[in-house]
């Protein structure tokens, strides 16, 4: 046997003062880093299982574990960092593509950050939400060129729209990659708070039909668990056409994480892989597009909105134009820090755009073309925070996506190692014994929680700059200022400099 | 009464329940490090995590309406509260005979050989040591406090036909 250049990427520490050897840590490791010495009577940590979930560190009941970095370092190498040559050693080990999960980690600028908001001061005076009123609902689909109005009513019936409590959506991850129990707690959040999630690719399982009113579907290039049924349970349709974390390539669940449920529910064999082509191999030009589109609208009697998701790429304001006159009611822009349960390491890390200048520029554009009414546009791409969501509605968004910070709600700390199934904290695996650890009603309380705080947060930034309806906001750029940007990004961007 | 009621399809057999059992019946009822670390003898769990692959649950006494133990305890060590229900083991009483062990239905009690040999089972966290009650003030079980997954729970009654 050759040797392994592959040292521990963490080091588990552990109090001998205050571990009781209970082995908490022992049942709870689905790395098994931790096993029980029953000679030594003892517990002991293997460092080259750990993968940094802290689900070990959480449930220890004396807190006696915590995780570093394992202290092995190469000589300073700006270019040669740890990271690049450990890639390199497992490649030369196991001649394979590097996986990894959720969002890219790469030091990118991140513009929600280089972003300020304004406040109101004396002539406009800011808005308190605890003693007047504020309106965060949203409507998403396509808006009529103008109202015309006769007798008191509408001359024409508006398009279909979807009805949003607050401009937030859970955005789509599929039965496979998350378990059953991560889409339980997602509806039923999005029960209690008014808004919707995503099916995601893999199709809707069976126990889920009821909360239809909650959900969207989708339809993706692999076509999983799509009939007739399926798509008349939601109350909107989406086609995804890509996705941030990986554009131009489909999705892939391995073979281990598709067990009996997931079979039934995607229609594939158990145990095979699901492998999404990259083009839906019926969309190979906007024409075609447009004919999928009115497929799904037919199947659906024209009753529901259909969303087109793409990721952002270069010139999407062009391809958001195309989508907008193919006969889409929503885009959806997914930016390239969008998260996945599996990736290939260096298409997550280099391909796609910040959702931020995806955002501006395709806003821009339809406004231009004079299109902006006949879509709503919806992003997703790390929104972590009220923030990000405040800015985004003002650089011309209806409403935003949002995963990641949903499963972090729900227990996810970011190991990056969802494509394995061993999810310890239950989201991003089919094994029972794991997916158990998520309790649907923990879990909707948790996300419940976020999105309430997230509410009432976008209410006092509203209120701070003297709005009280997130309409007012919608693409209005003056509310932001840029700083540390170059004049091109601020260009991109459409905003002024903070101190213009 | 309320008694304590498992859901076997969000326990994650984690045993954390074990843990603050042991330790809220130790000498240190609010330091699980002392009482495993610095106590003479270990502490004993009065609850028991029943596990099989992927199916797991927390059992303990039922505190059952007719309790056989109480029948069977030869020096009336075991005795049914009038009041709360509780069916507690008076462990001055108690020679540790262990008759109440064998006709336990659950299986819920066990033998605690440490010192003074006795039966050793779940009382609802009412033994009433002081500073134990201080922290339980809410009465509700330990276990039940501080399941991980919300896998325990302290109902009046959960399912038709039975217990």
């Amino acid at each position: 046997m050759a040797l392994s250049m592959n040292t521990p990427d963490f080091l588990i520490e552990r109090n001998i003062n205050r571990c009781i050897n209970c082995q908490v840590c022992v049942r709870q490791c689905a790395n098994e880093a931790h096993h029980w010495d029953a000679e030594e009577e003892k517990v002991v940590s293997d460092d080259a299982q750990c993968v940094n979930c802290h689900r070990c560190v959480t449930m220890c009941p004396t807190h006696a574990l915590s995780i570093r970095k394992f202290p092995l370092e190469f000589r300073e190498n700006a270019n040669w960092t740890a990271s690049t040559m450990r890639a390199i050693y497992k490649q030369a080990e196991t001649g394979g593509i590097l996986l990894t999960g959720m969002g890219t980690d790469r030091p990118y600028p991140i513009y929600w950050d280089h972003l300020l908001l304004n406040a109101s001061q004396v002539t406009n005076p800011s808005i308190d939400p605890l003693r007047e009123p504020m309106e965060l609902k949203t409507f998403l689909g396509r808006k009529p060129e103008q109202l015309r109005v006769e007798n008191g009513k509408l001359v024409e019936p508006l398009p279909p729209q979807i009805e949003l409590d607050l401009p937030i959506m859970f955005s789509a991850m599929s039965f496979g990659s998350v378990s059953l129990n991560v889409a339980k707690s997602l509806v039923q959040a999005a029960e209690t708070l008014g808004i919707f999630y995503n099916t995601g690719e893999g199709g809707l399982h069976e126990d889920l039909y009821r909360y239809g009113k909650n959900t969207i579907v989708q339809v993706a290039s692999g076509r999983f668990g799509v009939h007739t049924e399926y798509l008349n349970a939601g109350v909107a349709i989406e086609i995804k056409i890509g996705q941030g974390a990986k554009p131009g390539i489909g999705g892939h669940l391995p073979g281990e994480k598709v067990g009996a449920e997931v079979s039934r529910t995607r229609m594939i064999p158990e145990r095979s892989d699901a492998i999404s082509p990259a083009p839906h191999h019926d969309i190979y030009s906007i024409e075609d597009l447009t004919q999928l589109i009115f497929s799904l609208k037919e199947a659906t009697n024209y009753e529901k909105p259909v969303i087109v998701k793409i990721a952002a790429v270069h010139n999407v304001s062009a391809i958001a134009s195309g989508i907008a006159r193919a006969g889409a009611d929503i885009i959806a822009i997914d930016g390239f820090r969008g998260g996945t349960g599996a990736a290939p390491l260096r298409t997550r890390d280099s391909v796609g755009i910040p959702i931020e200048l995806a955002l501006a520029a395709v806003d821009n554009r339809l406004r231009e073309e004079g299109i902006r009414n006949q879509v709503s546009l919806v992003v997703g791409g790390s929104i972590r925070n009220s923030a990000d969501i405040v800015k985004a509605i003002a650089l011309g968004a209806d409403a935003v996506y949002v995963a990641s910070a949903a499963l972090i709600a729900m227990g996810c700390h970011m190991c990056q190692k969802c494509y394995t199934g061993k999810c310890n904290w239950g989201i991003a695996t089919q094994n029972p014994q794991l997916v158990k650890r998520l309790n649907p009603e923990i879990g909707a309380e948790r996300v419940t929680n976020l999105l309430r705080a997230w509410e009432h947060e976008i209410k006092e930034l509203l209120g701070g700059m003297g709005i009280n309806a997130i309409e007012s906001l919608r693409g209005n750029r003056l509310m932001l200022r840029g700083i540390g940007l170059s004049d091109r990004d601020l260009n991109i961007l459409g905003v002024l400099a903070a101190g213009e | 009464m309320k008694r304590v009621y498992a859901r076997e399809e969000v326990c994650v057999g984690c045993k954390l329940c074990e843990v603050y059992c042991a330790t809220a019946h130790s000498e240190y009822p609010m330091d699980i490090v002392k009482a495993f670390l610095k106590q003479k003898t270990k502490p004993l769990p009065r609850i028991l995590v029943e596990d099989n692959l992927s199916i797991s649950f927390a059992l303990q006494c039922r505190h059952c309406d007719e309790a056989p133990c109480t029948k069977a305890c030869i020096t009336g060590a075991m005795q049914k509260d009038p009041v709360t229900g509780i069916v507690r083991n008076d462990e001055s009483r108690c020679v540790g005979c262990w008759t109440c062990i064998l006709a336990c239905p659950f299986g819920a009690i066990r033998r605690d050989n440490q010192g003074h040999k006795v039966a050793s089972k779940c009382d609802l966290c009412s033994n009433g040591a002081e500073d134990f009650e201080a922290a339980n003030a809410s009465n509700v079980p330990v276990c039940v406090q501080n399941c991980p997954n919300r896998a325990l729970q302290f109902l009046d009654s959960v399912r038709e036909g039975g217990e």
